[in-house]
């Protein structure tokens, strides 16, 4: 149950694109009509100076904070960093969450109806880029009304997505932060991706992508869930949560019955990911992951950030193995040596990749006194 | 953070030797607190570089942009004549490789700024020479297993190094107990020195001397 007295919000979508004025992507490939499922907290000022764009991670969506009605068990993502007088202070800020493209929350995806045929895209919902994301995100400001973000703030793919606006749009965003995130998805970061991947696609439910309206592929999908959990934690966060831990029994019943609280957990985490998310979405956004990578792209880092005028809070975490912290110095050192106004923090913390959500205490500050600070410089310049 | 010394270098001092309008990188910034003088006073576009995350977020609360690193490792990220000023203050006792650090600062600043405890000062020369212990006084209140002091120097030592690396010395400021003192007597009776180092980059750019 929610707590007394939630704040309550409710899920908006904008539609565009029906009338042959879809988005152009990256592939080359027009998509259209596209709907963008998206959440607001707070209020816009008359200036329109205060917004925020928040953007979500792998297997986020809209629902960033608050609950939608009082009954729902659990609040938004990143609830603990939005609301009066937290991080993203909804007494100041106008904040903004949106699905992404290609998602299986509200927005658009390979799930989605294709208005052409009637039936669910499938594999042929076009592949959609972070570039394409925010193509669409940049869509829906300009119909929210606001010319400039404040800032826009996202970890991990949300990052990437965070990145990707100060390269497309470097006169529309005066503040970017990237969390636990890279310019370039690692070799490392690949790999996981395809497994989880073949996961999907090695179960027979699956059918080339074609199973909706029948069952879905479940099993891959859990087993794509469970190795990317895996990848969020961390060593000593597993050591200390689950230990070498039996989940129902105190000894070894040298069966195959036994089972270890960690494998419980994976179970569980794999089980309950299905539940809200499409398979298709998965392998879709995995791709545009695996795609991401902006010194490929602009001929080096510090030419991806020629243009940029934003100012930037890149943080990393000690314990993240997936993203480590010299992939997000790449990023700070690039913005350096191309004079822009940059502060990096590592933060020793020992969750893992998911430490941008579980750790918000100290984090919290910091990116509040950025916003305090970008907030400022905007009110003076313009 | 360890307190490196009872009494720090007065901040005003410092902000003297910087033109308004300059760039400003301060190593082992601290909490901020002399960025945020600089800024506020000389109108500096100001950048620091700190270790500990509890200053960082001292600095990233009064605006300051800060970047979490190890001096040790070098300033190898910086282009050479990138800063008007770069500044090491009251740090330079604590950091592993000192002439490194000085030969980087003096590449990526126009100008230098280094300021630090003089060792040779009288207190400490007695209670060592008299007293045979290592001193431990009011400007340098911690004992020899716990001070993170690990290269002291006198201010002639100092002057030695920069004759030695070929530093050219733009100005020296000696400081006893918060007053100004003439440099004659300075390497006795000094107890905080401060000099402004011309960079090795300077020569292709405006003279960033004037003091």
């Amino acid at each position: 149950m929610a707590p007394p007295d939630p704040l309550i919000v409710i899920p908006r979508d904008y539609f565009f694109g029906a009338e042959n004025d879809g988005l152009a992507l990256e592939s080359g490939r027009e998509l259209g009509p596209v709907t963008i499922r998206y959440e607001t907290y707070g209020n816009l000022d008359q200036k329109r100076r205060n917004a925020v764009l928040l953007l979500h991670a792998f297997s986020g969506d809209a629902h960033a904070a608050g609950y939608h009605d009082p009954e729902e068990t659990h609040p938004g993502w990143w609830d603990s960093m939005i609301g009066p007088g937290k991080a993203f202070d909804t007494d100041r800020y106008y904040v903004i969450c949106s699905n992404v493209l290609g998602g299986c929350r509200g927005s658009t995806g390979p799930g989605s109806t294709d208005p052409h045929t009637g039936e669910p895209y499938g594999l042929t919902f076009p592949v959609v880029t972070m570039e394409d994301m925010v193509n669409a995100q940049h869509k829906l400001i300009s119909h929210l009304g606001i010319d400039r973000l404040l800032a826009v703030a996202g970890g991990s793919m949300g990052g990437m997505q965070a990145l990707q606006w100060s390269v497309s749009y470097p006169n529309d965003v005066a503040g970017v932060i990237v969390l636990a995130s890279t310019a370039r998805l690692s070799a490392q970061g690949i790999a996981f991706n395809a497994v989880g991947r073949n996961a999907i696609m090695s179960d027979p439910l699956w059918n080339g992508g074609d199973y909706y309206g029948s069952a879905p592929p479940d099993r891959g999908l859990s087993i794509a869930r469970m190795i990317g959990h895996i990848t969020y934690l961390s060593d000593g966060a597993m050591h200390e949560r689950f230990g070498r831990r039996l989940q129902e029994r105190a000894d070894f019943g040298f069966d195959f019955h036994d089972q270890f609280e960690v494998e419980s957990y994976l179970e569980h985490k794999g089980g309950t990911f299905v539940d809200r998310f499409d398979a298709n979405t998965y392998i879709y956004l995995s791709k545009a992951i695996d795609y991401f990578d902006l010194c490929g792209k602009y001929g080096g880092l510090e030419a991806a950030f020629s243009n940029c005028s934003s100012k930037f809070l890149v943080v990393s975490f000690t314990s993240d193995w997936l993203y480590p912290s010299y992939q997000s110095k790449e990023i700070v050192v690039a913005l350096m040596r191309r004079d822009r106004d940059v502060s990096y923090v590592e933060i020793d913390c020992p969750f893992g990749h998911d430490s941008f959500l579980l750790e918000t205490e100290r984090q919290g500050p910091m990116i509040s006194s950025f916003l305090g600070t970008v907030y400022a410089d905007v009110q003076t310049k313009r | 953070m360890f307190k490196r010394s009872a009494e720090h270098f007065s901040y005003e001092e410092i902000a003297r030797l910087v033109e308004p309008g300059s760039s400003v990188l301060d190593l082992g910034c601290g909490n901020g607190e002399l960025l945020q003088l600089l800024r506020d006073t000389r109108d500096a576009a100001v950048r620091g570089v700190e270790i500990e995350e509890s200053m960082i977020r001292e600095c990233l609360a009064k605006g300051i942009s800060v970047f979490q690193g190890n001096l040790d490792e070098g300033l190898k990220e910086y282009g050479s004549g990138s800063y008007d000023y770069v500044i090491l203050n009251e740090t330079l006792q604590v950091v592993h490789e000192p002439v490194q650090i000085i030969r980087e600062m003096v590449r990526v600043g126009r100008t230098a700024i280094v300021n630090f405890p003089n060792f040779g000062t009288l207190l400490n020369r007695l209670q060592l020479s008299i007293g045979g212990r290592m001193p431990v006084t009011k400007d340098l209140p911690l004992q020899w297993y716990n001070t993170p002091n690990i290269h002291f120097c006198t201010r002639r030592d100092f002057v030695q190094l920069c004759r030695e690396m070929e530093i050219p010395i733009i100005a020296a400021v000696d400081i006893r107990h918060g007053r100004r003192i003439s440099p004659g007597v300075a390497n006795l009776l000094a107890t905080e020195c401060c000099f402004l180092l011309r960079g090795s980059s300077a020569e292709a750019t405006r003279d960033a001397g004037g003091v």
